[in-house]
């Protein structure tokens, strides 16, 4: 794990490398400044200016030095770890353009988002963390040791036996707060869900009459969390006596023993100016030890965010081009050899069972069935979004695991059930079917999908801008913009999913019309709801849980008298009747 | 819809009025816990700078003296000292180890209260409240903001108070000492503090840019993980790659000089603490040797080297706490603006509600005459108490009947999306809404359960104006299957259930045969019992409208509200719903509104409406007759989405 993100370092290696020299000097000079101000205090007797004005010099040049180390590395520091976070990012998000449909199920979109975003901030923060205060507080610890050494030894030896005492005591602390948090985060999210699912159910809640059944629920969750965070934060408290207690013995303990000895050695072996450079070195000493293990904690906690990341930076895409692709699609033939599809291993049915298909190229077939009848799995499986778990799918005559998954792709326009249109222009939204489409071709596809209508009564035509997710179209527009798309690619095999079921029905029978007229050898599969929409079609199959249960023509499922005909008789009996 | 306003605290100046009313807040509760804490505080603060100060005694009173006559001359002193300051010590460390303790207390109960008060109003506003804010801003107020308001109780006011007690002696300390080289360090904080606003402005600007990128960036993940199976079915992966690579630079750019302000800080301020420390050795030095009369605060006295040791010891002091405050600058800040969102959450004003006609369970004496009871009868009355006239109380028998008269509606005063509606709907009839998205349907059928006011007596229930009904008895009454479906976390019986918390397991059972849904429920990996997270994921959005009309079906109300309640059931699975919807609608009065139009043809009265007029209004049969919009509707030659 930690080799793929020490990957992710790149171009910023230089700076990851110098941001921690620079903090060397930093601390060095840091850990420096206050021998040179004992001298000072030590030479400073009041009948000359010579050694303050010799110290401070040097005092001031060092203090200069300093603030350039520091300048240095608080810019390398800042660049490192934000440029780390970039190429964390993007290798994630071109990690994920490489996902398969059943990738991007298994990690869920919203998981994605909060990995690209939350998780990577994390590690940012931790990886400035590593290469500034990781580095910072244990030179810092050991500087101080070796110049309280030079100082003296004695008096060092103090020190020493404090560390170890702050340090077990530090761990203790932290090895019990740290459990109490990790559940309680757990409680604290549960918190915010029911905030949530509050905000967006508001109208059930308030409908339902159940606010105060809602703020019993919520001041009951609120008042856990509290109990238990607070249970945390004391025992983490306990930090501050502890710090202070080892900070303030060290203390005591070199002022009595500093005055013996200075006034027993006549000052030969301590100064006045030494005692009080040693009680700021112990001081720094036993800080730094605090400021470790807060370092250590922080690093620790975005152990998390690091695995969810390489998690998915690990990932093989469950479905890849194979090398050496073909790369032509000959023709819209399609058939289906004997395939079963069952979502992962674990799924307790197939959702695609025994299928036999035939569609020639050009021909229209229609596919009809009620909800989970895995009508849109079956046509998902023709441009190789997911694979078929048993048999084959041949496009062209041809297994579709054999062709260049964008030779395939290109061939084969799916019109997604989920329609999606992404903030831009309407031409830039169009241009997803083919970026180099002139205006004269996008407006043709439009015209094919009975978009262009709608379009130039708009205030700037196919220049308007669409906002996230299309909501400033309506259903029906939004419909007859994605098929215009996936006409853009001119395809060899065009799959409408349910697309056009906010259409009013002549609209439907217009489109339909221009596909017959305008591109007959392209072939084409509809998914509807409305019969009306598919009854015209050379070939229409009945789903019902994954199986083919009834396929012929109009006329002949309507003999058969099965669902086909049930779903036609309800669906225009009312009309008949007028 | 009324239109997102956006943040509901607008973009004005920040004052510190929030932080005041926070701390009035605070300590409300909390008050003698707070005054243990400054005391607490103090002691440990002034114990600090007090130890201090004894050094300097050390060594001008035993070390000095004590080098020249020997120690056992001094020791008696030496020991006084140390015993002194380890009592003023061990004073400091008990007041530090009593006030974190109690600050964790107060901290977190703080963001208890806050939030359980910021909920209970929440759960009292209007629905208007809702739709004009977007979800994630109100979330940020209870996570984002309220943390921020964590870190300021808990940690920077506590710092704060300890900086400026320890300064606050510190600066009498020095005075003491000398008040010219106290001017020496005065010029050098108040060069620390201009830095430090200086730093903080352009630090706060390059905050924003990177705030502004990193949203912007999280907008276009957002929106590409949402549609990356539309990315792969156009081959768009290259595309959105390079699209991707420019958002992320900008962003880099931006956090880069963010993140790189922010370093700077410490160490710019850090060394400034070093030259002042230099300046301050030279000042003291030429005072010693040009001999100058040192003023104090008693007055004058001559400088010592003990004096100027003590005194840049206390000035390295001085500036490490300045810096401290300097960190804090940022997080207080930001507490502010959480807090005055915070506040506007809790102060935002509740849903009104000047109702006084109550819903009570009755029962019929032989006379037929209504009467109130405690216990459920299955008889429901209106209990109106008329305290206007003659302070009589009458009873009438709740039936669903509901009146409409020209009733005029604008979510906004400049623009009406309802225009003299009117409409009679009998006990028992099932009322359908049709037309366009925006045409006033789901409005309509807001002001019935009055999500939105209008004035006076021009809806009537059971010929009561429902301007004096109140609000939750009325809702009580009324039952609501909306086309989104908000299932809350809990197993599916517990979200059955919810449409009336005493229901048995048979109850919830009964009315999820009712709606069809026993069935798919079954075959769920726990039955009834299974989990339902993230509003119900794992479950197709057929099912979940599913369960949504059992909930209702289990609440019972004489009046229901179907808001595209079927619109994502495909239409076998509706026409067997259909049956158990029937059943589930026999004697109550129902509204339908719908885009399918087999969902709505056998409704007693169809109203089609356009741009908030009812333009066609009659049975299915009727409308067809009539050839107008309904006929064409229906025919497809119109298109309604």
């Amino acid at each position: 794990m930690i080799k793929i993100l020490i990957d992710k370092i790149g171009e910023y290696r230089k700076e990851t490398i110098l941001t921690p020299l620079f903090m060397v000097g930093e601390v060095a000079l840091e850990t420096l400044i206050p021998t040179i101000m004992a001298m000072l205090i030590d030479e400073m007797t009041g009948e000359s200016m010579e050694p303050v004005i010799r110290y401070g010099s040097i005092l001031l040049v060092l203090a200069l030095l300093s603030l350039t180390c520091g300048a240095f590395s608080a810019r390398f520091g800042a660049k490192a770890s934000t440029g780390f976070a970039k190429n964390l990012r993007k290798d994630l998000f071109y990690k994920v353009q490489d996902f398969s449909f059943e990738d991007i199920d298994k990690f869920s979109s919203s998981s994605l988002v909060t990995r690209l975003t939350n998780d990577v901030s994390q590690i940012q923060m931790a990886f400035q963390m590593l290469i500034r205060m990781a580095v910072r507080t244990p030179l810092m610890l050991v500087f101080s040791v070796i110049m309280a050494f030079r100082i003296n030894h004695q008096m060092s030896m103090i020190f020493l036996a404090i560390i170890p005492v702050l340090g077990i005591g530090l761990y203790v602390i932290f090895q019990t707060a740290h459990p109490i948090f990790k559940r309680i985060f757990k409680k604290y999210d549960a918190l915010n869900n029911s905030v949530q699912e509050n905000v967006a159910g508001i109208r059930v809640v308030k409908s339902f009459v159940r606010e105060d059944y809602e703020i019993e629920k919520f001041n009951k969750a609120s008042e856990e969390v509290r109990s238990d965070f607070t249970r945390a934060e004391r025992v983490l408290a306990l930090n501050n006596p502890l710090q202070m207690l080892c900070i303030k013995t060290a203390k005591e303990l070199i002022c009595y023993f500093g005055a013996v000895i200075i006034i027993q050695s006549a000052a030969t072996q301590l100064t006045t100016g030494q005692l009080s450079s040693l009680i700021s070195y112990g001081v720094q000493v036993l800080v730094s030890m605090m400021m470790l293990s807060m370092v250590f904690i922080q690093i620790s906690f975005s152990a998390e965010a690091a695995s969810r990341i390489c998690e998915v930076l690990t990932h093989k895409p469950s479905l890849v081009s194979p090398e050496n692709g073909v790369k032509e699609v000959k023709d819209g033939s399609i058939v289906f050899d004997n395939v079963s599809f069952s979502y992962g291993a674990h799924a307790s049915r197939d959702a695609l069972s025994d299928i036999d298909l035939d569609i020639a190229s050009g021909q229209t077939v229609g596919i009809l069935g009620s909800t989970g009848s895995s009508k849109t799995t079956l046509i998902q499986l023709i441009s190789r979004l997911y694979d078929a778990s048993k048999g084959t799918v041949y496009v062209g005559g041809v297994d579709v695991r054999k062709y260049d998954l964008v030779t395939l792709r290109d061939a084969v326009s799916v019109v997604l059930q989920k329609n999606i249109l992404f903030s831009g222009t309407i031409k830039d939204n169009l241009r997803w079917g083919n970026k180099d489409a002139s205006d004269e071709e996008i407006e043709r596809v439009c015209r094919l999908a009975q978009a262009d209508e709608f379009i130039q009564q708009m205030p700037d035509k196919y220049d308007t801008m669409l906002t996230q997710g299309g909501t400033n179209v309506s259903g029906g527009q939004k419909q007859r913009l994605c098929i215009a798309r996936a006409l853009l690619k001119k395809p060899k095999i065009l799959i409408l999913d349910d697309s056009t079921s906010a259409v009013d029905t002549r609209t439907d029978a217009l489109i339909r019309q221009a596909f017959r007229e305008e591109i007959p050898d392209t072939t084409k599969i509809i998914i509807a709801q409305r019969v009306s929409s598919i009854e015209d079609a050379d070939q229409i199959i009945v789903l019902d849980s994954g199986k083919i249960v009834e396929r012929g023509n109009h006329e002949e499922l309507m003999k058969l008298g099965g669902i086909y005909a049930e779903i036609y008789e309800s669906q225009t009996k009312g009309k008949e009747e007028n | 819809m009324p239109p997102r306003t956006g943040r509901y605290v607008s973009d004005k100046k920040i004052d510190m009025k929030s932080l005041l009313r926070l701390l009035k807040y605070v300590y409300r509760i909390y008050h003698m816990r707070l005054f243990v804490v400054l005391v607490c505080i103090i002691v440990s603060a002034v114990s600090n700078v007090i130890v201090n100060s004894y050094m300097a005694r050390l060594i001008d009173s035993v070390i000095v003296p004590g080098i020249s006559s020997g120690l056992a001359s001094v020791y008696v002193s030496l020991m006084k000292i140390i015993m002194t300051m380890a009592f003023i010590d061990v004073l400091g460390v008990l007041g530090a180890s009593i006030y974190p303790q109690i600050m964790a207390v107060v901290g977190q109960g703080t963001i208890k209260h806050l939030r359980d008060d910021m909920f209970d109003n929440m759960e009292t506003l209007p629905i208007r409240f809702f739709d004009s804010h977007t979800h994630g801003e109100i979330m940020s107020t209870y996570t984002n903001d309220v943390d921020t308001i964590r870190m300021l109780v808990g940690q920077s006011i506590p710092q704060l108070i300890q900086s400026v007690m320890s300064i606050s002696v510190m600066i009498i300390t020095m005075l003491n000492y000398s008040i010219w080289l106290s001017l020496v360090v005065a010029a050098v904080i108040y060069l620390m503090f201009t830095i430090t606003k200086k730093f903080g402005g352009k630090s706060a600007r390059y905050m924003k840019a990177q705030q502004m990128s990193l949203a912007k960036e999280e907008g276009f993940i957002e929106e590409m993980m949402e549609g990356m199976k539309v990315v792969k079915v156009f081959n768009h992966e290259e595309q959105a790659k390079i699209d991707f690579d420019r958002v992320n630079e900008q962003l880099f750019n931006d956090s880069n000089m963010a993140n790189s302000t922010a370093n700077m800080l410490m160490p710019i301020l850090g060394n400034v603490g070093n030259i002042m420390y230099v300046l301050l050795a030279i000042v003291g030095g030429l005072l010693v040797v040009a001999n100058v009369r040192n003023l104090t605060l008693t007055g004058f006295s001559p400088i010592s080297i003990g004096v100027i040791i003590s005194f840049l010891a206390l000035s390295r002091q001085l500036s490490q706490t300045v810096s401290q405050i300097s960190m804090q600058v940022s997080t207080v800040a930001m507490a502010l603006a959480g807090s005055d969102r915070v506040f506007a959450l809790i102060d935002e004003k509740s849903e009104e509600d000047e109702g006084y006609v109550m819903l009570v369970n009755a029962y019929k004496d032989e006379n037929g005459e209504i009467h109130e009871c405690e216990e459920k009868t299955g008889l429901w009355a209106w209990k109106h108490y008329h305290a206007q006239s003659d302070h009589s109380t009458t009873y009438v028998e709740l039936k669903g009947d509901i009146q409409m008269v020209d009733v005029d509606f604008a979510y906004e005063p400049d623009k009406q999306v309802l225009y003299d509606i009117s409409l009679y709907a009998h006990p028992g009839q099932k009322i359908a809404f049709v037309g366009a998205t925006g045409a006033g349907k789901t409005t309509i059928t807001n002001l019935i359960n009055r999500f939105y006011d209008i004035p006076d007596g021009k809806i009537r229930y059971d010929g009561i104006n429902i301007n004096k009904i109140k609000k939750p008895d009325l809702r009580r009454s009324l039952g609501m299957v909306l086309q989104d479906v908000n299932l809350f976390t809990g197993t599916v019986m517990d979200n059955i259930r919810y449409g009336k918390l005493d229901a048995s397991d048979e109850e919830c059972i009964a009315a999820a045969k009712l709606a069809n849904a026993d069935d798919f429920i079954r075959r769920l990996p726990d039955g009834y019992d299974t989990m339902l997270t993230g509003n119900g994921s794992q479950l197709s959005q057929g099912q979940r409208q599913l369960i949504s009309i059992a909930r209702a079906a289990v609440a019972d109300p004489p009046v229901m509200i179907l808001d595209e309640a079927t619109s994502s059931i495909d239409t076998r699975t509706e026409a067997l719903v259909q049956k158990g919807m029937d059943n589930l609608m026999k004697g109550r009065t129902v509204f339908v509104i719908a885009h399918r139009l087999s969902t709505v043809r056998n409704s007693d009265a169809i109203m089609v409406l356009d741009h908030g007029r009812i333009i066609e209004r009659g049975t299915h049969d009727q409308l067809l007759d009539m050839k107008g919009t309904y006929y064409q509707l229906y025919t497809g030659a119109f298109e309604l989405e």
